[in-house]
């Protein structure tokens, strides 16, 4: 069982660093982010379960990947916002100039 | 607890649909739906977390999931063009790199998943939830209590840095979109 779920866990992280690396648009960006995370979370859930002996600090470990999710997703959002206000950019290949 | 033939199945369904809907989050023409293909995605691996005995962090899971993804989905729309997906949309860049990059990351991952040895000491049979709830709330409480101050430090900064009126001045004060030539990539 192990073995399918490290195999998953690693087929959503390779799906995620394709799209961080291959997206121009931020928010896909994050979408590829998001799913790295995802691929985290899920191997974090997975040696807890099979390797821990049932330490409830492995689940832990899940909340404070969570909170990182949620601070990702929170701070990501609010810089697309405001270089979209400052540059009406909304892709990185509007971003090559950081002057102004 | 040794898990039953049913575990293997709805683990190796669950996980199959999270592989498929990842995937498809960066194959669809609309944005829109590249959210929602995210949530599923989200969704299958927090019923993969169920299966695996952590009830709590799965409906968690699920439930965070459908809140930020619908609040994606908002933004799709805000700024993104296409957001219905009438158009083909392909905006990538380094394409082949990034296939590269992602094909061996999976290739790595899954290797050393499939080959190492790992402990093998599993969940025993009991509820786990409480005991994650008195590791919270004992034993690691500072841990928590710290998760939860970043969380409401990160919301005030996200509200200075995404606020109308910025440091200095107006956001959209002296504010132009930069063109770019679509031969040469330069900007006027």
């Amino acid at each position: 069982m192990i073995d399918i779920l490290l195999v998953v866990a690693a087929a959503i992280f390779g799906i995620g660093v394709y799209g961080a690396l291959s997206q121009q648009s931020f928010v896909m960006i994050m979408m590829g982010l998001e799913l790295m995370l995802n691929a985290a979370l899920l191997v974090a859930i997975t040696f807890w379960w099979a390797s821990t002996g049932g330490n409830p600090a492995g689940q832990l470990l899940v909340i404070v990947i969570l909170a990182v999710m949620a601070i990702e997703a929170a701070i990501g959002f609010a810089l697309v916002t405001a270089v979209y206000r400052s540059r009406k950019a909304d892709i990185t290949e509007k971003l090559k100039k950081l002057r102004n | 607890m040794n898990p039953g033939p049913l575990s293997y199945f709805l683990v190796s369904a669950f996980g199959i649909g999270a592989v498929v809907s990842g995937w498809l989050v960066f194959r669809t023409d609309s944005m829109l739906r590249a959210a929602y293909w995210l949530m599923v995605s989200f969704v299958a691996v927090g019923a993969m977390l169920i299966v695996l005995d952590a009830q709590f962090l799965g409906l968690i899971l699920i439930l965070m999931m459908s809140g930020e993804m619908t609040i994606m989905a908002i933004f799709m729309i805000l700024f993104m063009m296409n957001p219905a997906g009438l158009n083909p949309m392909t905006m990538v860049h380094q394409h082949r790199t990034s296939i590269i990059a992602g094909v061996g990351s999976f290739i790595v991952l899954a290797f050393v998943g499939v080959v190492a040895e790992f402990p093998d000491r599993p969940v025993p049979a009991g509820n786990a939830t409480v005991a994650l709830g008195e590791e919270l709330l004992g034993r690691s409480m500072l841990v928590f209590e710290s998760a939860g101050v970043a969380l409401l430090a990160v919301m005030i900064g996200a509200i200075a840095i995404a606020a109308k009126q910025g440091r200095f001045g107006d956001a959209f004060d002296g504010s132009e979109e930069p063109s770019i030539d679509v031969e040469t990539g330069d900007r006027s």
